[in-house]
């Protein structure tokens, strides 16, 4: 076992990781960067390996230079001693050990790929959580077909392999987001037959603090548009995907019109042809390591669960600070400036007397929250995807659950909370453990329950006693003092 | 701006190229490849889905070991890699 003794682990090297890293390293804290990937940038600033072809950073990316002085100025750190970058480090569980935390982690690529993966073990005096999210998705028929993949897919393969995922694409769902993807899948050779976008960005106007605050996201908005229009992809709003079609593998998507009430208008129905769906509902926050730190939650406004922080930063968990999409969804210039705050306030609990001045970060801090709480308001779930969701459609993936046995455990057998009805159905207790059909299966059982969503059927399916896919054999030599606890699941 | 270098795997017995710096899943994406598995209940067929090693839907086995994230698990040349069924034991 290889092990690592520092004053700061970072858990993440995406914006916010990269960002609390250097700032906590400047001010004179040795840190741990830890991070499963295995070229530093996190999902927003993925790479290819040089052998993947010309890559031309602009062409896919947002804040090259930002990210490429970030990681020159970090690497240098680490030729000094006060840096050590641990790439392709999967962090499994996080345990209390004395007065620091132990944070354990299987080592590789694909760590089971050879067999037993080398166990490494950073010992960290505090923690900053900056672990990011991923797509969020809604069930529908036939989205279980080869050649429906999340919007975030779609630009992983692009970004980290310069691979486009089909030569036909509808990218559907709703959000901001959808635009990068459409533009990078465009200018890489694949023809977009749609952009079939859920809500409109004219509802932005009732929003117009928000928008001032944050002028930069409106010109990036409008650059992608101008750019699909030149690619003559047609950007449908108030359009969602109604079910993906084919036998085997997908060969089309249906099509609707949603109305002022936001349902189907009759008649809209279309079928547009594609080998591939990339599909996005917004995001959600990867939660397990701050869950398992104790670190209190709360929702979001766009109903996704999140790290409850202060304005250092700081988790309801001593020593623990979060930052980037665990703490909101927001994008990466928010996650950088949070990210920055949290490493100077973990870096001044050690006593570092230089922090400087940080008002201008808190003032910039603020509106682009501003602009992201606008921005989630702007682009809801259609519910429209949860009311059609009929009973053959298959909601859990890894377990194949379709949505009936979900609506029976909860309207015939009782099951009233999303965490039991996870028990009587199985939803979420595959491979995956509800990081895909959690958030589905959660608005699932309210909407049968007759009630809101609650934070505790968030929680059902962000509650992960081991964060990562670990061995057995790894299990039973446990380095902590007590065995993992918790409900299995 | 190096060169790519290219070479190929095995794919159920097929030679596939590669690239450098490609993941098993960016090969059988680029191939025309969709789908590399089947459910244990359904049989039903599998391939990529997030694309970033959350989903567990690209599970392929390669060399000999079973259930690898097809998008996590980088190429090799001569990689051999088969399709998988059920829980693939």
């Amino acid at each position: 076992m290889t092990e690592h003794r520092v004053d700061l682990a970072v858990i993440g090297a995406g914006p916010a990781g990269m960002a609390a890293a250097l700032a906590a390293a400047e001010a004179g804290t040795r840190v741990a960067v830890i991070d499963a990937g295995v070229r530093p940038g996190g999902q927003y600033w993925r790479s290819p390996a040089p052998g993947a072809g010309p890559f031309r950073p602009a062409t896919l990316h947002h804040g090259w230079r930002r990210f490429t002085s970030t990681d020159t100025r970090l690497t240098e750190l680490a030729g000094t001693g006060r840096v050590l970058r641990l790439a392709g480090h999967h962090v499994w569980s996080i345990l209390p050990a004395g007065d620091e935390w132990s944070v354990h982690c299987v080592l590789g690529a694909e760590p089971r790929q050879h067999g037993t993966p080398a166990p490494v073990t950073v010992h960290a005096r505090r923690l900053v959580i900056a672990t990011g999210a991923y797509d969020r998705q809604l069930p529908f028929p036939g989205w279980d077909l080869p050649g429906v993949i999340t919007a975030g897919g779609g630009q992983a393969l692009l970004k980290g392999n310069l691979v486009v995922a089909g030569q036909t694409v509808v990218v559907a769902g709703t959000g901001p987001f959808l635009l990068p993807v459409a533009d990078g899948l465009a200018r890489y050779g694949a023809r977009v037959a749609a952009v079939i976008e859920a809500n409109s960005p004219l509802a932005f106007a009732r929003f117009p603090r928000a928008v001032l605050g944050a002028t930069g996201k409106l010109g990036e908005a409008t650059g992608y548009a101008g750019r699909l229009l030149r690619h003559r992809v047609a950007v449908r709003h108030r359009h969602v995907v109604l079910r993906a079609l084919g036998t085997d593998r997908l060969t089309g998507v249906l099509v609707g019109k949603l109305d002022r009430a936001g349902r189907v208008r009759a008649g809209t129905e279309r079928e547009i042809a594609c080998d591939v769906l990339a599909v996005g509902w917004g995001f959600t926050p990867q939660l397990e390591l701050p869950l398992q730190l104790g670190c209190a939650t709360r929702v979001d406004v766009d109903g996704s669960l999140v790290v409850t922080v202060d304005e250092d930063q700081a988790t309801s968990v001593a020593g623990v600070w979060a930052a980037g999409e665990a703490t909101g969804v927001g994008g990466a210039d928010l996650a950088t400036v949070e990210g920055r705050l949290a490493g100077l306030a973990a870096a001044a609990s050690f006593g570092a007397d230089e922090v400087g001045d940080d008002r201008a970060l808190r003032r910039r801090r603020t509106s682009l929250r501003g602009f992201a709480s606008a921005m989630h308001q702007v682009y809801p779930i259609p519910q429209v995807m949860l009311e059609r969701c009929s009973d053959e459609t298959l909601v859990c993936r890894c377990e194949e659950v379709d949505a009936g046995t979900i609506r029976r455990a909860v309207v015939e057998l009782g099951a009233t909370e999303a965490r039991i009805v996870k028990l009587l159905a199985r939803p979420g207790m595959g491979w995956c453990q509800g990081r895909v059909c959690g958030f589905a299966t959660a608005c699932l059982t309210a909407r049968h329950a007759g009630r809101p969503v609650a934070e505790a059927d968030l929680r059902a399916f962000a509650d992960r006693v081991i964060a990562a896919p670990t061995p057995l054999g790894q299990l039973a030599t446990w380095p902590g003092d007590e065995p993992p606890a918790g409900d299995g699941g | 701006m190096s060169r790519p270098h290219e070479f190929e795997i095995l794919f159920d017995g097929t030679p596939l190229p590669c690239r450098d710096g490609w993941t098993i899943g960016a090969a059988l994406t680029a191939a025309g490849v969709r789908s590399w598995r089947t459910t244990r209940h359904g049989q039903r067929p599998r391939g990529l889905f997030c694309g970033i090693g959350i989903c567990f839907d690209c599970l392929v086995t390669v060399n000999g070991q079973p259930s690898l994230r097809a998008c996590l698990v980088p190429a090799n040349p001569g990689d051999d890699v088969r399709t998988q069924e059920g829980t693939a034991r």
